[in-house]
């Protein structure tokens, strides 16, 4: 991905401002009678890479195409760069879309379907072959202009929808689960890609997937979305670090939850206790399998004594389950194996036990 | 992966109807245009070109199959204008109404021929319904007499009869094209409208390549309509042939006739399923 699209901001690398472009405000929506989303209000910054995560049927999909105007909010708006952005039809918006199954013109050359953006607005004939050139050469497609869609493999054709947007320098570019289709090498190759080429051309990418690695590895914020409401919005490391709620914990990596009791600045949650800084009262923490550690007398540490129960070999680690004296189960990550016969001393630092909201707390679902 | 005998037996009637009964006429006929009849009326079992000379020699023939060529066109043509918009309203617009208005599509089909064509007799004619209302109304004092008994009456029930033909390939058509294809070229700035010179329409030309061919094959052979609605400036090629295999007993001429006709047919059967290749996509 070699030359630029975007000559005029691909010099800085393009960190994401603070600068918003796209504000999102109190969108909901229903099909029928039953609500997709609830109240969504989110910023989008310029030059930044968000990714609206999801299960399927949490309504992601339906915000990315209400953003592209395929849907009309039921309430709410959209302002992008100061202009509101829900009142025009999806032609006048200057956004595009690569579509989940790409969506590429059967009928067109691959050269005929980057330049469709540019050939509408009635650029001039020059222009439009520089810069479809320019598109093609940007995602290694030069070779095949002239082949028919039909012809060539899921992964072309994924560069060809990207380049069929990109071409038209929109602000923003929303994708929609792009990388679905692809078989799992190919995957993480067009991950890493897409980010670069993210980076180059400085333009805001909203990207919707329901795959948390993905979502992990390419975003520069994830939007997690569940039951058509924003349950966290954060970079990835802040997501994983110090999830809000239960659900944020148990869908992004794995997690142990500990339900306990909050008493006079400490937390007890079965035998095990260690000072915190939170009101009195039931309390849930998550705790990440990799932040247990074979006892090595860290400064604070939490200390318990636990029974190996299974060993899954996971590559680059090991997922043990293993049982405390006091009947609680935990897993844990480690690159080491453990032996069954003897008992395990365990440790983590009371940092490592994020407190979490039940997911839906204070907020009546129907 | 089947055994022979099973293979036989299951390709088997299939081909016995078809030679039976398409392959052996169509013989029988081809061998008819090579003989020719005597004075008495009777077949003569010699070989002989002289059917196809005559065709050529005598004015009538031709002029009627170019008649018949240029009524098929304009059915062609108005079941073309009529079909499409009704199957893109139906494909794009209709909803929850598709089902309705595609059964009402559908229904005229099931109702004799003959009956619809008797039913324009009398909406037609100088007594019929038009005329009488358009005398009512005083836009007229006499009864339109082009409407009965002329071309105009036959191309407009053929165009009313295989409007259906045309409208289900393009409704088909339609229907097939992927409505995120729609999207994408809305959201790379193309409004409606050019959205359907770009896209829509491109991508139902194969539909309206075999409904066009259709209308054109079927209104080309009909000699129906233009045996109760044409009168003398209606008549078709079918209809010399009719006459010739009936009262004009001379069967190798309109053997001859019959093959010229499809001859032409299959050549344009031929040329559209070359057209419709060069317009399919997947």
């Amino acid at each position: 991905m070699a030359s630029a699209i975007h000559p005029e901001v691909s010099a800085k690398t393009a960190n994401p401002t603070t600068r918003s472009l796209l504000s999102i405000r109190n969108i909901g929506k229903s099909f029928g009678r039953t609500p997709v989303l609830r109240s969504i209000s989110l910023e989008i910054a310029e030059g930044e890479f968000l990714t609206i995560l999801g299960e399927s049927g949490s309504g992601k999909t339906t915000l990315l195409r209400i953003i592209g105007g395929f849907e009309t909010a039921d309430c709410g708006e959209i302002v992008m760069a100061g202009e509101r952005l829900d009142r025009l039809p999806p032609y006048r918006r200057r956004v595009n879309t690569v579509f989940q199954y790409y969506a590429l013109f059967p009928h067109l050359t691959v050269e005929e379907n980057v330049s469709y953006g540019l050939r509408v607005a009635k650029l001039p004939k020059e222009e439009v072959a520089a810069r479809v050139e320019q598109a093609l050469a940007m995602v290694k497609m030069s070779a095949f202009a002239n082949s028919k869609p039909a012809k060539i493999s899921g992964g072309q054709q994924q560069r060809i929808a990207l380049a069929r947007a990109l071409v038209n320098r929109p602000r923003l570019l929303l994708l929609d689960e792009p990388l679905s289709a692809l078989d799992a090498n190919l995957r993480r190759q067009m991950q890493v890609e897409l980010k670069s080429l993210q980076r180059e051309v400085g333009i805001s990418f909203v990207f919707v997937t329901h795959d948390q690695d993905e979502a992990m590895v390419m975003s520069d914020r994830i939007a997690l979305l569940r039951m058509g409401e924003l349950e966290q919005v954060a970079s990835p490391r802040e997501i994983y670090d110090r999830p809000a709620t239960v659900y944020t914990a148990q869908f992004i990596g794995h997690t142990n939850l500990l339900r306990g009791e909050v008493k006079g600045g400490i937390a007890r949650c079965h035998s095990l206790s260690w000072p915190v800084n939170l009101p009195d009262g039931p309390v849930l923490f998550s705790l990440r399998p990799e932040n247990i550690h074979f006892a090595a007398g860290m400064q604070g540490a939490v200390k318990f004594r636990a029974k190996l129960c299974s060993q899954i070999f996971h590559g680059a680690t090991e997922l043990l389950q293993v049982q405390c004296t006091d009947g609680l189960m935990l897993s844990l990550r480690t690159s080491t194996r453990a032996s069954r016969d003897e008992d395990l001393d365990l440790e983590f630092l009371p940092a490592a036990a994020v407190p979490v909201r039940e997911s839906g707390q204070g907020k009546k679902r129907d | 992966m089947f055994s022979r005998a099973y293979r036989i037996a299951i390709t088997l009637p299939p081909l016995v109807w078809v030679i039976l009964f398409l392959l052996l006429p169509y013989a029988l006929l081809f061998c008819y245009s090579f003989w020719s009849v005597s004075a008495v009326q009777t077949i003569i079992h010699s070989w002989t070109l002289d059917n196809y000379r005559e065709l050529l020699r005598v004015n009538v023939y031709l002029q009627t199959l170019f008649r018949s060529m240029w009524i098929a066109a304009r059915v062609t043509l108005f079941s073309l204008l009529l079909g499409y918009p009704l199957a893109y309203y139906l494909s794009f617009y209709a909803e929850k109404r598709k089902e309705f208005f595609y059964q009402l599509v559908i229904i005229p089909l099931w109702v004799s021929y003959l009956v619809r064509a008797y039913a324009w007799k009398t909406i037609l004619g100088s007594d019929g319904v038009l005329n009488t209302l358009l005398q009512y109304v005083h836009l007229t004092s006499h009864p339109l007499n082009f409407l009965l008994y002329s071309p105009f009456a036959v191309v407009l029930t053929l165009t009313h009869i295989y409007t259906p033909f045309t409208f289900l390939p393009i409704y088909a058509a339609l229907e097939h094209i992927p409505r995120n294809l729609i999207e994408a070229s809305h959201d790379l700035g193309a409004p409606p409208l050019q959205t359907f010179w770009r896209v829509i329409l491109p991508l139902s030309i194969p539909g309206v390549l075999a409904g066009a061919t259709f209308a054109f094959v079927l209104s080309l052979g009909d000699f129906l309509a233009p045996l109760l609605l044409g009168g003398p400036s209606g008549i078709m090629i079918s209809n010399i042939v009719v006459s010739l295999f009936g009262a004009a007993y001379n069967w190798p001429l309109g053997a001859a006739i019959s093959f010229c006709m499809l001859a032409l047919v299959i050549g344009l059967l031929f040329f559209s399923e070359r057209l419709e290749k060069r317009w399919g996509f997947r």
